[in-house]
């Protein structure tokens, strides 16, 4: 006759922290982010994955660009602004970089009262992400419709030098943008269900069923602060390279 | 700062709003010194060096305190963190080709232009 074994000790284990806690939470039992929920653990492995193709992006604009031997347009020269007077190098983007760590601020905030049951302050916090958000990717489109129509950049040609700058400008700032965009949408869409209160009422969710909870704030959040870092690398080595 | 891990999935992570208001200011002050370093033509290795220190600083704080990485536990800070490490290899793989690839270029196609 077979007989189980009894697993369940009955009381919960010791979590041991540090080094220890690592070797212990990973050759545990079924679950090596003890005290995550699985969508937030998810939401982390995707913007893992994401993190190599924004690599991948990086990447190729660097080998590109250290290997062509047609000169590379000065960045701070093709985006720079005049409002009136002479023209401020690079002023739009530093504008949107300003733009997007605000609303990352904005966001952090939104997910703290989220968790605090506050759901008015929630919701208008994140509406307030989304218009950052909105107001980022309408001064990417004005920039790129400067680009294409005033100083006719294409994918595949460039009248200021190196034919990459088209491709790599249009490919890794189109990626991040559609990624502003979709975050945009998916705010406005927690905004409202924040706002309605369906995390209060674990109201279930329309495509899962789960019971709905302010993790799913947080996991928002999480998102968001990405293509604010996605930025701050983009910012660094297309933009000031 | 640590958490208590037995609440933690019920109540997620609560920290004083103060914190978030410190780490907006100092990606202000970070963001503002990067476009410093543009804005008045710093070149070669200061200018380098200052881009990549500021950028990293950057990505830092926001993924240890937007993202509250900080507060979570060595399992997912590990399993997030390191991979993303090993991007070096690939730049270094590739600084090689790109100097090999202008070497080439340089050598067999500048006669052709």
């Amino acid at each position: 006759m077979t007989q189980s074994t009894l697993t369940d000790t009955g009381q919960s284990l010791a979590r041991p922290d540090g080094v220890q806690g690592f070797v212990t939470d990973w050759s545990s039992d079924q679950r090596a982010f003890k005290n995550v929920p699985w969508g937030k653990a998810m939401m982390w492995i995707f913007l893992l994955s994401d993190t190599f193709i924004f690599s991948c992006f990086l990447l190729s604009y660097m080998t590109v660009r250290m290997s062509t031997t047609v000169e590379w347009p000065i960045p701070s020269e093709v985006f720079a602004l005049s409002f009136g007077g002479e023209p401020i190098p690079l002023i739009l983007i530093a504008i949107m970089t300003f733009i997007l760590i605000s609303s990352s601020g904005t966001m952090a905030m939104a997910v703290k009262f989220g968790y605090e049951r506050n759901r008015r302050m929630s919701a208008i916090l994140m509406l307030v992400t989304a218009l950052f958000g909105a107001s980022f990717v309408g001064m990417q489109a004005f920039e790129w419709t400067k680009l294409i129509v005033d100083e006719g950049v294409r994918p595949w040609a460039n009248p200021m030098g190196a034919p990459q700058f088209g491709s790599v400008f249009f490919m890794v700032t189109g990626f991040h943008g559609f990624h502003v965009s979709i975050g945009v949408i998916f705010l406005f869409a927690i905004a409202r269900k924040t706002w309605r209160g369906d995390y209060d009422r674990q109201a279930p969710g329309f495509f899962t069923s789960r019971k709905g909870s302010y993790e799913s704030v947080e996991v928002m959040g999480l998102y968001w602060h990405f293509v604010d870092l996605v930025w701050v690398f983009i910012f660094a080595v297309f933009y000031l390279w | 700062m640590t958490q208590s891990s037995d609440t933690a999935h019920v109540e997620g992570q609560q920290h004083p709003i103060g914190i978030y208001f410190k780490i907006w200011g100092l990606l202000f002050v970070l963001s503002a010194g990067s476009y410093a370093v543009d804005y008045y033509h710093l070149e070669s290795y200061l200018r380098w060096s200052l881009i990549l220190i500021f950028m990293m600083l950057k990505a830092g704080l926001i993924v240890a305190f937007f993202m509250h990485m900080r507060w979570e536990r060595l399992a997912l800070i590990y399993a997030i963190t390191l991979p993303p490490v090993l991007v070096l290899v690939f730049v270094a793989l590739m600084t090689f080709e790109a100097d090999y690839t202008l070497f080439t270029r340089g050598t067999f196609f500048s006669a052709a232009q």
